[in-house]
C-alpha cells in the first residue's frame, strides 16, 4: 500500500517526495500500532462470542476485515489530516495552487491496489461462508453447504437422534413469539429452546404469518422466517451457556417484544430435559401429531380445518397446534 | 439538440396565446385552487370506492381487519392527487392543446412571491420550491427521529405505546427515504444544471414542475397515515405484513408510489437536459462533476423508479381487489416484494449518495485553487457506481433463504462497488496535494463528507461480507452504516450546497459565523450519535425495537442525548436560513467563492432566460492555476457561431 501515498510527480519542486515520505511514515507507525492493538486487545472480545461455531467464525471474519480496513481508513485520515495542517491557504496569498490534472502512475496503482484488496476480501468471505457450512445464515430449503450428516428430508429429520448426530430443531415464528419443535423426539413443541453441548444443530426456520427473522445472537445464527418456506441454518454448540433469541425483521406491533432465551446444556442434562418435556406435553403432542404432523412448513389456514375448535383453545401453548394469529385479524392473538 | 433553434419557443411559457382569461380567485391556478381540488377529489374518490365495494364483503374487508375497506381510501387518494394537480393548473395547457387551441402564457409570470406557490415552468423557481420543500420534509422526519431516540432512553419505561412507536419508526424511515430522494437533484439539480451546462432551459419544464408538485401531495398523504392508525412495517413494507395491515398502509403505498412517479419525472428531465441541452463546446470532458453526479443519479432514478411504482401498485391491488401477488397460499410469494423493493431500493441508496459525490468534487477545486485530480477517474467512478448499483440488491436478503447459493456473487458485486467509490477518494486526496486549502463553511462540510463517507463506506464492506452480515443484518450496525452514508454523506453535501450556492440562487449570503457553529455542532453531534450505534448493533440490538437489553442503556442514552445536539444543530441551520434570507438579506458579491464555474458568470440570481445568448464553452471548469487558461465560456459569442454549429449538425445529419 506504500505506493498509494507516493506524491504526484509535480516536477515543480523537489519537496514532493518529502511530503509523501512523511505521510507514509506517520501512516506506517499508526497503522502498525492500531492493528496490533486491535488484534491482540480488542479482537478477542468482539461480539458475538464463541458459544456457537458460527459466532466464532463471524468474530474471526470481523477481526480479519478490521485488520485490513483499519490501515486503509488510517491512510485516508492521515493524508487528510496532513493536508489540512500543511497545505492551508495563507493570508494574502492569492496565487492558485499547482495545476496538477492527474498522475497516471498513481491512479493505476490505486486501481490495482483497491482491486486486489476487494478481490481478496471476496475470496476470504466466500471461503468463510462455505467452509463453516453457511456461517450460521439462512440457506433456504435445500442447503448445499452443510455439515456431514445434515438431515435434509422429513424422514431423516424424524429419525431418532443420538449424540454426535445433527440435532434438528424446527423454529416456528408467528406474531409475536417463537415455538420450537423437536422432530427427532416424537415431534413435541415447546416455548423453550434447549440445545446439547458440542453438537451440530440444524435450525429449520419457518413462519405461520408474516416474515420474521430468527436471531440466536450468541450462537451466530440468523435466518429469516418466511411463511411457506423452510429456511435452514447450521451452527455447532461449543460450550455451556445461555443465549438470546430476538426477532430481527420488523413483524408488526410487538416486534420489539418478540424475544426469548435459550440454553446450551450438557448432553446428559439435555436428554433428561427432553424426556421431562415429552412427559409434560404428552397429551398435547399426541393431538398435535394427529392433526398437524411434523412438516417443513405449515399452512395456518388449513390447520384450522384439521384441528377443530377445542384443540385450538386447549393447545394455545404451541404454534402449529393452535395459537396462531389469523391473517384476517391483525389485532390477535 | 444542444442549441435553441426555435426562438419562438424559448423562455419559460412558450408563446403566449393572448391574455389568459381572468378567473375568480378560487379558480385561479395555484395553491388555493389545488387545496379545494384535493378536498373535492378525496370526497369523490371515497364515495366512488364505497359505491364499488358495496355488496362485496371480501373486497370491503380486504386482508386487513373487518373495519378496513381499502378501496375508498386508495381511490380517495387517487382523486385527491388529480384534484390537487388540476387545481394547480397542470392540465390546463394539455386541455388547450387537445382542444386545438394555443397554450396560454399563464405559467410564464416570473416575478413576485406568488410564483413560488404556483405551477411554473421556470426551472429556477422550481429549484427554490424544492429547496424549501425539502427542508420542511427533512425537519419533519428529523423530529420523528428524535421521538424514536426519546423512546430509546430507557429499555423498560415507555414514552409511546408499541403501536405509536412503530408508526413513528415507519414514518421517519419512509419520509427520509422517499422524500429525501430528490434532496439535491430537486433544489440544486433543477436550479443549477441548466446554468452549469449553458442552457436557457431544461428539457421538460412541465414534467419538472409536476415532479415537484407531487411531493407535497406525497408528503401529506404519508402523514395522513397517522390519522388512519399508521403502518407497522417500517420503510421497507415487507409483504405479507403489509397486506395484513390496516388502512394506514394504503397511505404508505400510495405516497411511495406517487413519489416514485415524481423521481422518474425529475430524473428523466435532468437526464435529457444534460444529454441534449449542453451549450456548444460543453464536451463530455468539460462537464462539471456535479452534473456528472446528477447524470448518474438521473439514470438510476429513471430506471429504478418504475420498479417501485409497479411494486406499490401490486400491493395496492392485493389490498383492494384481492389479487395475490404476495400471498404464499394463493400462488404468490412474499419474496417477490423483497426482490422488487430492493431492486429499486439499492439503486435508491446510491441515488442518495451520488449527488453528494458530485457536490464535494465540485467544491474541492474551488477551495483548494487547483484543478480536479483525475477528472476522468472521477467520472468513471460515478458511472461505475451507477452501473453496479443494479446488480447488488440481494445483499439485503443474505439470510432470507432466497438464492442462498448466489450469496458469493452478490458479495462480489457489492464489494466491487468500493472500487469506483475509492476513485472518489483518490480524486479528493489528489486534489488536496500541495493545495491552498480555504476552510470556508462549504469546504468544511465537503471535508466532513469524506470523513463520514469513509466510515460509512468501510462499514458497508462489513455488511457485504455474507458471514459477518449474519450478525450485522437487521441490527443497529446496518442502521448506523446507512446513516453514515446518507445523513453523513448526502445531508452534509446538501448543507455544503446550501452555503455554497444560496448566494447564487437568492443573491444572499448565509451568515458564516452561524454556519461554522452549525457545522461543528452537526459534525460532532452526528458522529457522537451514530458511531456508538455500530457497537450497539454488534452487541445484539435489532432495529426498530422499543425494548432492549439493560446493559445497552448507557450507550443508548449517550446516543439519544447526542441526537438532541444534532437536532439542535439543524435548528441552528433553519434559524440561519430564515435569518439570512428573510431578515438580514445581506447581498452576496457576484462570485463570492471566486469560482470558475459557468453558473457564476451570470448575475445572482440569474435572469429568467439564464443567458441572454447561448454561451460558447471554451475550457473546463477546474483550470485553476493553469497559465493562460481561457475563461470557461464566452457569454457573448460572435454572431454566426451558433448558426455555424447548427449547420454543422445539419450537415452531419444529412450525411448520416
Amino acid at each position: 500500500m506504500a505506493a498509494e501515498t507516493q506524491p504526484p510527480a509535480t516536477g515543480a519542486t523537489g519537496s514532493g517526495s518529502n511530503h509523501g515520505l512523511r505521510i507514509f511514515l506517520i501512516w506506517l507507525v499508526l497503522a502498525l500500532a492500531v492493528d496490533l492493538i486491535y488484534w491482540f486487545v480488542i479482537g478477542p472480545n468482539v461480539p458475538p462470542g464463541t458459544l456457537g461455531s458460527a459466532a466464532q467464525g463471524q468474530r474471526f471474519d470481523i477481526n480479519v476485515m478490521t485488520v485490513m480496513c483499519l490501515p486503509v481508513m488510517l491512510m485516508v485520515l492521515v493524508y487528510f489530516g496532513y493536508s489540512l495542517v500543511v497545505w492551508r491557504h495563507r493570508q494574502d496569498d492569492d496565487e492558485d495552487g499547482p495545476p496538477i490534472h492527474g498522475n497516471t502512475r498513481i491512479q493505476a496503482t490505486w486501481i490495482t491496489v483497491t482491486t486486489v484488496i476487494v478481490l481478496s476480501l471476496f475470496g476470504f468471505g466466500t471461503y468463510e461462508l462455505i467452509a463453516p457450512n453457511g456461517a450460521g445464515g439462512g440457506e433456504g430449503p435445500a442447503p448445499i453447504w452443510n455439515p456431514p450428516g445434515a438431515r435434509l428430508t422429513v424422514a431423516q429429520q424424524r429419525a431418532p437422534w443420538s449424540p454426535g448426530q445433527v440435532l434438528v430443531v424446527q423454529v416456528i415464528a408467528q406474531q409475536w413469539k417463537f415455538t420450537f419443535r423437536y422432530p427427532q423426539f416424537g415431534g413435541f413443541e415447546t416455548p423453550n429452546l434447549v440445545l446439547p453441548e458440542g453438537q451440530w444443530v440444524q435450525f429449520d426456520v419457518t413462519s405461520l404469518d408474516v416474515i420474521h427473522s430468527f436471531w440466536a445472537y450468541q450462537l451466530g445464527v440468523k435466518a429469516d422466517a418466511n411463511p411457506g418456506v423452510d429456511n435452514v441454518a447450521y451452527t455447532k454448540t461449543q460450550h455451556l451457556g445461555n443465549f438470546t433469541v430476538r426477532c430481527a425483521e420488523l413483524c408488526g406491533l410487538w416486534h420489539g417484544a418478540m424475544f426469548d432465551y435459550g440454553k446450551v446444556k450438557s448432553v446428559a442434562q439435555f436428554e433428561s430435559w427432553v424426556s421431562a418435556t415429552k412427559t409434560q406435553f404428552a397429551s398435547v403432542t399426541s393431538i398435535l401429531n394427529k392433526c398437524v404432523p411434523y412438516a417443513t412448513t405449515y399452512d395456518p389456514t388449513t390447520i384450522k380445518a384439521k384441528c377443530s375448535g377445542p384443540v385450538m383453545n386447549t393447545l394455545g401453548l404451541t404454534s402449529a397446534g393452535g395459537g396462531w394469529g389469523s391473517p384476517l385479524d391483525p389485532a390477535g392473538p | 439538440m444542444a442549441i435553441e433553434t426555435e426562438p419562438g419557443r424559448t423562455g419559460t411559457g412558450g408563446e403566449a396565446g393572448g391574455a389568459a382569461p381572468v378567473r375568480a380567485w378560487w379558480m385561479r391556478p395555484g395553491l388555493i385552487a389545488a387545496i379545494i381540488g384535493a378536498v373535492i377529489g378525496y370526497a369523490i374518490g371515497h364515495w366512488l370506492g364505497n359505491l364499488i365495494t358495496h355488496g362485496y364483503p371480501q373486497a370491503a374487508t380486504g386482508g386487513g381487519s373487518p373495519d378496513s375497506n381499502d378501496t375508498p381510501i386508495v381511490l380517495g387518494y387517487l382523486f385527491l392527487v388529480i384534484g390537487w394537480l388540476a387545481g394547480m393548473g397542470v392540465f390546463n395547457d394539455l386541455g388547450r392543446l387537445m382542444a386545438g387551441r394555443r397554450v396560454s402564457g399563464e405559467y410564464a409570470e416570473s416575478r413576485g412571491l406568488a410564483r413560488y406557490f404556483r405551477f411554473t415552468l421556470d426551472h429556477k423557481v422550481v429549484g427554490i420550491q424544492y429547496l424549501v420543500g425539502m427542508i420542511i420534509y427533512f425537519c419533519t422526519a428529523g423530529l420523528l427521529a428524535m421521538a424514536i431516540r426519546t423512546e430509546l432512553l430507557s429499555p423498560v419505561h415507555h414514552v409511546f405505546s408499541s403501536a405509536v412507536y412503530v408508526e413513528i419508526v415507519g414514518e421517519h424511515g419512509t419520509m427520509m427515504m422517499m422524500l429525501m430522494t430528490s434532496v439535491i437533484l430537486g433544489p440544486f439539480g433543477n436550479y443549477l444544471v441548466p446554468l452549469m451546462i449553458g442552457s436557457k432551459r431544461v428539457a421538460f419544464p412541465r414534467l419538472e414542475a409536476l415532479s415537484f408538485w407531487l411531493t407535497p401531495a406525497a408528503f401529506l398523504i404519508l402523514l395522513s397515515a397517522l390519522l388512519l392508525g399508521g403502518f407497522n412495517f417500517g420503510w421497507t413494507g415487507y409483504a405479507p405484513l403489509s397486506i395484513q395491515d390496516t388502512v394506514g398502509a394504503d397511505a404508505y403505498f400510495f405516497a411511495f408510489g406517487l413519489m416514485g412517479i415524481s423521481i422518474i419525472l425529475a430524473g428523466f428531465n435532468i437526464l435529457v437536459t444534460v444529454i441534449c441541452y449542453r451549450a456548444p463546446g460543453m464536451r463530455w470532458s468539460r462537464i462539471p462533476m456535479f452534473v456528472w453526479g446528477l447524470l448518474g443519479t438521473a439514470v438510476m432514478m429513471t430506471l429504478a423508479g418504475p420498479i417501485l411504482v409497479g411494486g406499490c401498485y401490486m400491493t395496492l391491488t392485493d389490498r383492494t381487489v384481492q389479487t395475490a401477488f404476495f400471498s404464499d397460499q394463493l400462488g404468490g410469494s412474499s419474496y417477490l416484494w423483497q426482490n422488487l423493493f430492493w431492486f429499486f431500493g439499492h439503486p435508491e441508496v446510491y441515488i442518495l449518495a451520488l449527488p453528494g459525490f458530485g457536490i464535494v468534487m465540485e467544491m474541492l477545486p474551488v477551495f483548494t485553487r487547483k484543478p480536479l485530480f483525475g477528472y476522468r477517474m472521477a467520472a468513471a467512478g460515478i458511472i461505475g457506481v451507477t452501473l453496479l448499483s443494479f446488480f447488488v440488491w440481494q445483499h439485503h436478503l443474505f439470510d432470507s433463504g432466497i438464492n442462498p447459493d448466489m450469496r458469493p456473487l452478490f458479495m462480489l458485486t457489492t464489494e466491487l462497488i468500493s472500487i469506483p467509490t475509492g476513485f472518489i477518494f483518490l480524486v479528493g486526496m489528489g486534489t488536496l496535494w500541495k493545495a491552498k486549502i480555504r476552510l470556508t463553511v462549504p469546504m468544511l462540510f465537503a471535508l466532513a463528507f469524506y470523513f463520514n463517507f469513509l466510515i460509512g463506506g468501510v462499514t458497508g464492506v462489513y455488511n457485504s461480507d455474507a458471514p459477518a452480515d449474519v450478525t450485522e443484518h437487521g441490527s443497529f450496525f446496518v442502521m448506523a452504516h446507512f446513516h453514515y452514508t446518507i445523513m453523513g454523506g448526502l445531508i452534509f453535501a446538501f448543507m455544503a450546497g446550501c452555503y455554497y450556492w444560496l448566494p447564487k440562487m437568492m443573491g444572499i449570503k448565509l451568515n458564516q459565523t452561524l454556519g461554522k457553529w452549525h457545522f461543528w455542532l452537526m459534525f460532532l453531534g452526528f458522529n457522537s450519535t451514530f458511531l456508538p450505534l455500530f457497537a450497539v448493533g454488534l452487541l445484539g440490538q435489532p432495529r426498530r425495537v422499543f425494548e432492549y437489553a439493560r446493559h445497552l442503556q448507557t450507550l443508548n442514552d449517550w446516543v439519544s442525548i447526542s441526537s438532541y445536539v444534532l437536532g439542535f444543530s439543524i435548528l441552528l441551520f433553519v434559524i440561519n436560513f430564515v435569518w439570512s434570507t428573510v431578515v438580514v438579506r445581506e447581498r452576496a458579491t457576484a462570485n463570492p467563492w471566486n469560482s470558475r464555474g459557468l453558473e457564476w458568470l451570470t448575475s445572482s440570481p440569474p435572469p429568467v432566460d439564464n443567458f441572454s445568448r447561448v454561451p460558447v464553452v471554451l475550457s473546463g471548469p477546474y483550470e485553476y492555476g493553469v497559465k493562460d487558461a481561457p475563461p470557461v465560456a464566452d457569454l457573448n459569442p460572435p454572431v454566426g457561431v451558433l448558426a455555424a454549429a447548427v449547420s454543422d449538425i445539419d450537415t452531419a445529419r444529412a450525411e448520416a
